[in-house]
């Protein structure tokens, strides 16, 4: 059949959430995806016989619980596990240890500094006020503030009911959060440089900002605002890796009706009368539909995948100014043992959370210098973990997969194309700073998968290897997001719609791109709306 | 770092006092106060208690945080920081004191000790480290010292407090007005004594270097053999504290720098503790708001309440009438209360409405099924348990 | 009694004392006395003038730091008359001049651009309309004072109304576009419009001098372009006949004809502050020779950390307060270089050095410049603004001689190795340097030279962190956080105590509306 309600183009996250809530509501929905495997970046794959690799997302955090309660993802095989704690290496060979157990990590930090160990808790207390502010706004379409239609005007007011909540001085306060530099914004709170890096790290996760850019602190929240059972800055991970929630996603797609098909890529979108009628694919065959859904990124979805001349005046351009820079890297490692940290007594929380080589918030601004300069810095930031050590789904037993992302890597190199012995020297970097805190790690790899935003473009499809379909500053926020006048998912083209994470309320694997999306057009549709309201929290 | 144990840097620390106390914690019940490991309660929660009210028990109070303020500008320093006037506290006097935010939301409330014309020692429930800089922040000649590992202190309360005490051989104990420091020659160091605690009972606070703890212990548990000495947890403090009316961190109030939502915190009016708001002494921290507030009453007012029936109305909400369509307040702490055999609470009532009848609408357990009742409620103004003894001196035997 | 008695009864007392006599100090002053206040201005520099005045640097070579002026309202010019009392400037706008070292230098006019494709010429055009519209917006606020979202008063929010409405106005195309590029990096924004590098560099310029931004730095470098563009003059440069201090004279004049007076040399060392039931109520000045004024209004002209750190204390404040004017950012990036030539230097390519001109390859130049400065170093290819005072004012300089004044960027106020005289001559060098390669016999000239870093200006001048702008422009400190709440509408916590100066809306700059703003709210 080749006549349907809504294609969605890409199997990413977004676009199979966007199509459950399609089918759910009774459309005849099919997900286009070019590679022969489903998911986006939210994938697990066995690229080593035996070892199942997280190969680009490998955290959740964002997911929305009121969407995996309502598409009811645990019986479609998804569980996630939170983080224990993390260890943080410093720069001289200090250790710091987060526990989610409040005792114990109010003890660690006292350890490094009892100013810090007080502080922690009013900077807790601050970022909580913070994210519960910015998650109301998560599952719900972001008004038009230049518009006078009755429901932006509501969402206004909504919005405005929200901050004024917060009262006088925090109003202030918030607008001094949402625009500082992640580190000057800790200043405030902390004496402690290692405890500094380690809080300010969230801030520069694949955004092409410094700790010390202004605007990096809202990316700091980004990371840290959603929760796994209603602990804030929780971090899980997916029992069977990150393709474990695309999995589960469209086992309830498919639960609806809806269809997925792979090695099915995207030629280009069929317009019509200025009207989105269907798609083109790579092997020359035409699919049509009412509705046109891309999951693609903003950029790749305007000059890839349309033609010029069918875009109203300035939209080609819009798309080739946004902001989609790619500055984060990824290697993935399959291990033949368990990787011994220096200064860690029993390896503890090694085998239960995250390790950050943090460093120094100079270390971590140096090396965003050198992406600046197009290239990458000998002593990057990595953030890791050793999925294996608790899930037994991923590794043989008694074998580990590391998974670890490197923050900065730049998309175009200044020296010329990126090439598979850069590409590897790039691996080798963070081998090597590996092995400056585990001697001996070198020897235990028995498989390596390196990633650079080249890789990331070329298999995922996400421009310039950018993990958040967009860079996450004001002006690409929100109402602006991917372009102010198109926050609302409907595209300048009738009948087309974005539903990746270009759109409102960004990157990571939250869903709520997706599901915002297929509210907007089931009412387009006159369908009844299948997706639920976030009510979750009394907040 | 200890290597052997991997869990050494997480696991709970210990108070000088811990050996004794675990060989009389014989049911194992430990909870944790600011990463020290703690007793929740030793052997049973009501026979201590009657200890506290009836012969005399000690409570472990080394995970209290405790800072020491000195320098030509300690006076000044914390005269800004708290809202009584410490210029007034006299030396060797100790004085209970609260401090605010700008909003004049309370963060904390502690002791603060003059030990000498330019040195104070303040105490806390909480870690104060972030705010005591914020507040010395300009001032010339202050330093602060977190001293909450360097001293240990234990809580001696009960009516024979000051008989054990006196049989430890610390003469002049019964001088010790209320809020007084005395200090003794202990082992050759010193040991001070405060007239303070938290039962609204007789009972002095004891302070001594770490490494005297365990002489401390023993020769206060053999000189309060026969005076019925115990040690008590915090389920016991807990009771004796309420019945005193003292208010509690997380319960009566909630820390103004932990608070997330606007005015979720409470300002020391609210908390009826006016008369600590001095509003003669030089500038303080919250002042203006304070005096906003003052001038046109405070939302909320803490009341203490007796309430019909024996079933306590924890978490219960108070209504205006008895049909409970009128919500006008909330408790903070309910309980039976064994020594005046009433059942008293705390409640946050808004106070336009004090003046009226107040209902709590009380949920009880009987067998695993749930029964509500509504239940009148008196007010009160004093203190359900305010024994004469306790402020007497000298003070009786027993 | 009457009035003239009473008058002379308190003859001893002033209605307001203005401490420091910068061009805010003075603007304030001049319309304080225009309502018949009794002012006194005190200044503790032997010149009013602040970082406008006048110095002689070298026998004979004058210069002020702030060297040119580009937003000074018209309207305080008129209201003031201080045309009548000498201010001159309409004959004298500058070219802004982007340096290229092969000589194909862009040159801005106000409303053309030359030195680039017909492209970017075409796109200037667009550009400069859009900011010039956006600009607009903002223009009716910076002589406005911010409201208090606390107060819950009608008539301040409705300057939040109509500053939505002015948004609103430009219709819904504009407004999206602006509401997008309010907080882009000048990169991007330059990206977005132009090829040539030096034209980016150069018209980012504006949005980055003076702050610690660098050209990929979101929120705040293009408010700074806006704000900049507010003026009459759209932000065009200019030298006043007599330099900047030209405009300062004729404050002063403005000011002392109204019957404020100007003492020099006059160094307060605290606001004194009375206590009554009713709580702090500040009273009078005490001088550092322990001279006491008393009246009723005090009126800090000098920034706020200096203001209530210094001279207020710590304990007449709240806590939360405190922390928050100590937590200010302001540290200076800029530092000043002054060279006193014997002759008029020829710049490579360039006819006459009478614009404005910026050294700034590219913005990876100043980015770069930057990198070096927010690790406290200072880099090794300083970027930089130049003019030539002297060949618009021939009275800076003896006869057919010149001086050459710069704002040389990102010197760091604070030094990782701390300042010395070597570090100094260090970055100096560099700076001539630098200088040298668009005007190689630049050397030949110099007859003597000044450098002063951050640093430096701090201790001259008395500006904590010697910030321009006296605390740093960004969006956590602008409006009605300008320099924090509680603060940011001229009043302050302490009854009686104003601030005047550059650290309250609308900020820095030789531009005048704090001093105008504050004299209102004093007024009222």
């Amino acid at each position: 059949m080749n006549n349907y309600d809504a294609i969605i183009i890409g199997a990413g996250h977004n676009g199979l959430t966007n199509a459950a809530y399609l089918a759910k509501a009774g459309l005849n929905v099919v997900v286009l995806e070019k590679n022969d495997y489903i998911g986006g970046a939210s994938v697990s794959r066995e690229l080593h016989e035996g070892w199942i690799y997280s190969s680009c997302s490998y955290v959740c955090s964002m997911m929305r619980q009121a969407l995996h309660r309502d598409l009811d993802l645990g019986r479609h095989g998804l569980l996630l596990v939170p983080y224990l704690g993390t260890v943080n290496f410093g720069d001289a060979g200090e250790r710091l240890f987060t526990y989610h157990d409040e005792e114990a990590a109010h003890l660690e930090l006292k350890r490094h500094s009892p100013h810090d160990a007080d502080a922690m808790h009013r900077f807790q207390t601050d970022l909580t006020r913070y994210s519960q502010l910015i998650r109301k706004t998560l599952l719900r379409t972001p008004p038009d503030p230049t518009s006078f239609r009755p429901r932006d005007i509501r969402e206004l007011l909504y919005l405005a009911k929200q901050v004024w909540a917060l009262g006088e001085k925090e109003i202030y306060e918030y607008v001094r959060f949402f625009t500082m530099s992640a580190a000057e914004y800790l200043e405030d709170y902390f004496e402690n440089d290692m405890i500094k890096a380690a809080m300010a790290s969230p801030g520069i996760i694949g955004t092409a900002l410094g700790v010390y850019s202004p605007g990096s602190s809202y990316i700091l929240l980004h990371h840290v605002m959603g929760d796994v059972d209603g602990s804030i800055g929780a971090w899980g991970l997916a029992r069977g890796g990150m393709g474990a929630i695309s999995d589960a996603i469209a086992g309830a797609l498919q639960e609806h009706g809806g269809e997925i098909r792979t090695n099915a890529g995207v030629q280009q979108v069929l317009v019509e009368n200025r009207k989105a009628v269907g798609v083109v694919l790579e092997n020359g065959d035409e699919i049509r539909a009412r509705v046109v859904v891309s999951n693609l990124d903003a950029k790749r979805t305007f000059t890839r995948i349309m033609d010029k001349n069918d875009l109203p005046e300035g939209i080609y351009e819009k798309a080739c100014n946004f902001k989609i820079r790619g500055s984060s890297g990824k290697v993935n490692i399959a291990l033949s043992g368990m990787p011994k940290f220096t200064g860690v007594p029993g390896n503890r929380y090694i085998d239960r959370g995250g390790q950050g080589f943090t460093g120094s918030l100079e270390t971590m601004e140096r090396a965003y210098d050198c992406w600046k300069r197009g290239r990458w810095s000998d002593d990057p930031f990595v953030e890791s973990v050793i999925p294996s050590a608790w899930d037994p789904t991923v590794a043989p037993p008694g074998q580990h997969w590391m998974s670890n992302f490197v923050q900065y890597c730049p998309s175009d190199l200044a020296e010329g194309p990126w090439t598979a012995e850069k590409r590897d020297l790039f691996g080798q970097t963070v081998v090597d700073k590996i092995e400056r805190y585990s001697p001996g790690f070198k020897d235990l790899i028995v498989h390596m998968e390196v990633r650079t935003p080249h890789e990331i473009e070329q298999e995922i499809g996400l421009t310039e290897g950018n993990i958040f379909q967009g860079e996450l500053t004001i002006d690409q926020l929100f109402f602006n997001r991917p372009f102010p006048g198109y926050a609302q998912y409907r595209m300048p083209v009738k009948n087309l719609y974005m539903c990746g994470s270009s759109t409102h309320p960004g990157g990571g694997v939250s869903a709520a791109c997706g599901a915002n999306a297929a509210r907007e057009i089931l009412m387009d549709l006159r369908r009844p709306n299948t997706v639920p309201d976030d009510d979750f929290y009394d907040e | 770092m200890n290597t052997t144990d991997p869990y050494a840097g997480e696991r709970l620390k210990l108070s000088p006092f811990h050996p004794r106390q675990q060989a009389l914690n014989i049911r194992d019940a430990w909870s944790a106060w600011n990463g020290y490991k703690f007793a929740d309660y030793y052997y049973d929660a009501e026979y201590e208690y009657f200890c506290v009210r009836n012969s005399c028990g000690t409570y472990d109070i080394c995970p209290m945080q405790k800072y020491e303020i000195r320098g030509r500008d300690a006076e000044v320093m914390l005269n800004r920081m708290v809202t009584r006037d410490v210029a007034k506290i006299r030396l060797n006097r100790v004085a209970y004191c609260v401090w605010c935010t700008d909003e004049g939301r309370m963060i904390d409330d502690g002791t603060i000790f003059r030990l000498a014309g330019d040195k104070f020692m303040l105490t806390c429930g909480s870690p104060c480290n972030a705010w005591l800089e914020k507040s010395a922040f300009g001032f010339d000649e202050v330093s602060v010292t977190d001293v909450t590992d360097d001293l240990a202190a234990l809580s001696l309360q009960g009516p024979t407090s000051c008989a054990v005490l006196k049989n430890m051989g610390l003469h002049g104990i019964d001088t010790a007005k209320p809020f007084d420091i005395m200090y003794f020659p202990f082992h050759g160091d010193t040991l001070m004594v405060s007239r303070t605690g938290f039962t609204g009972d007789l009972g002095y606070e004891l302070w001594i270097q770490p490494a005297l703890a365990l002489e401390l212990w023993d020769e206060l548990y053999a000189a309060g053999e026969n005076y019925g000495i115990q040690p008590y947890g915090e389920a016991a403090t807990n009771m004796a504290r309420l019945e005193a009316a003292f208010i509690m961190p997380a319960m009566e109030f909630n820390e103004a720098l932990r608070t997330v939502h606007f005015e979720h915190d409470q300002t020391p009016f609210e908390l009826n503790l006016g008369w600590m708001v001095d509003f003669k002494k030089p500038h303080f921290s919250g002042r203006r708001a304070l005096l906003k507030e003052k001038q046109r009453g405070s939302k909320y007012t803490l009341t203490k309440l007796d309430i019909e029936g024996n079933k306590p109305a924890e978490g219960s909400y108070i209504y205006k009438n008895k049909r409970c369509t009128r919500e006008i307040g909330y408790v903070t702490s309910a309980m039976w209360s064994p020594a005046v055999k009433a059942n008293i609470a705390l409640a946050m009532i808004k106070t336009e409405y004090l003046q009226g009848e107040l209902w709590a609408e009380i949920y009880y357990e009987k067998e695993l099924r749930q029964y509500s009742r509504v239940a009148r409620c008196t007010r009160k103004q004093k203190p359900f348990w305010a024994p004469p003894r306790a402020r007497a001196t000298p003070p009786p035997d027993f | 009694m009457s009035k003239a008695l009473k008058r002379c009864v308190e003859l001893d007392r002033y209605d307001s004392i203005i401490i420091g006599a910068g061009h805010n100090a003075l603007v304030c002053a001049a319309y304080l006395a225009r309502s018949g206040q009794r002012v006194l201005v005190l200044e503790a520099a032997d010149t009013p003038g602040g970082l406008g005045a006048s110095r002689e640097f070298h026998p004979g070579f004058h210069a002020s730091v702030a060297h040119t002026i580009s937003h000074f309202p018209q309207q305080i010019v008129s209201d003031l008359k201080l045309a009548s009392h000498g201010f001159e400037t309409s004959s004298s706008a500058l070219p802004t001049v982007g340096l290229s070292l092969d000589k194909k230098h862009v040159v801005l006019q106000q409303n053309s651009v030359s030195g680039t494709s017909a492209d970017d010429a075409d796109a200037y055009q667009n550009y400069s309309r859009l900011m010039r519209r956006f600009a607009a917006v903002l223009r009716p606020f910076w002589l406005r004072t911010m409201p208090r979202i606390g107060n819950n008063s009608l008539a301040e929010m409705m300057t939040f109304a109509h500053i939505g409405l002015n948004i609103r106005r430009i219709g819904k195309k504009d407004m999206q576009e602006f509401l997008r590029i309010v907080s882009l990096p000048a990169r991007d924004l330059m990206d977005e419009y132009f090829d040539n590098d030096i034209l980016k560099a150069t018209l980012s310029w504006d949005g980055l001098i003076g702050s610690k931004l660098a050209p990929r730095s979101p929120n705040g470098a293009v408010l700074a372009i806006l704000y900049r563009m507010a003026g009459e003059s759209r932000g065009v440069h200019a030298i006043p006949a007599g330099g900047v201090n030209g405009l300062i004279e004729s404050l002063c004049t403005s000011a002392t004809t109204s019957g404020a007076e100007i003492r020099n040399a006059t160094t307060v060392s605290r606001v004194l502050i009375d206590r009554t039931d009713n709580g702090l109520k500040a009273m009078g000045v005490q001088l550092i020779n322990g001279e006491k004024i008393q009246a009723d209004n005090i009126v800090s002209a000098t920034d706020p950390q200096r203001t209530f750190l210094d001279l207020v204390g710590v304990e007449h404040l709240d806590i939360g307060f405190t922390n928050r004017i100590r937590r200010l950012r302001c540290d200076g990036y800029v530092a000043k270089l002054h060279l006193a030539l014997n002759g008029l230097p020829d710049f490579n390519g360039l006819e006459r050095p009478d614009g404005r001109m910026i050294i700034a390859p590219s913005m990876d130049a100043i980015e770069f410049a930057f990198d070096d400065a927010k690790y406290g170093e200072c880099p090794n290819q300083p970027v930089m603004e130049i003019v030539l005072p002297s060949v618009h004012d021939a009275s800076l300089a003896p006869d057919g001689q010149h001086v050459l004044s710069a704002h040389v960027m990102y010197v760091p106020y604070r030094l990782k190795e701390g300042w010395t005289d070597a570090a100094r001559d260090l970055i100096c060098d560099r700076a001539i340097d630098t200088i040298a390669q668009y005007a190689p016999r630049i050397r030949e000239h110099i007859i003597h030279r000044e450098f002063l870093t951050p640093s430096d200006l701090e201790q001259n001048y008395r500006v904590t962190g010697g910030h321009w702008h006296h605390t740093e422009f960004a969006m956590d400190q602008l409006l009605m956080m300008r320099p924090t709440y509680e603060a940011a509408q001229y009043g302050t916590p302490i009854p009686g105590l104003f601030l005047c100066g550059a650290g309250c809306h609308p900020g820095g700059d030789i531009m005048g509306g704090a001093g105008h703003n504050a004299a209102r709210e004093i007024l009222r």
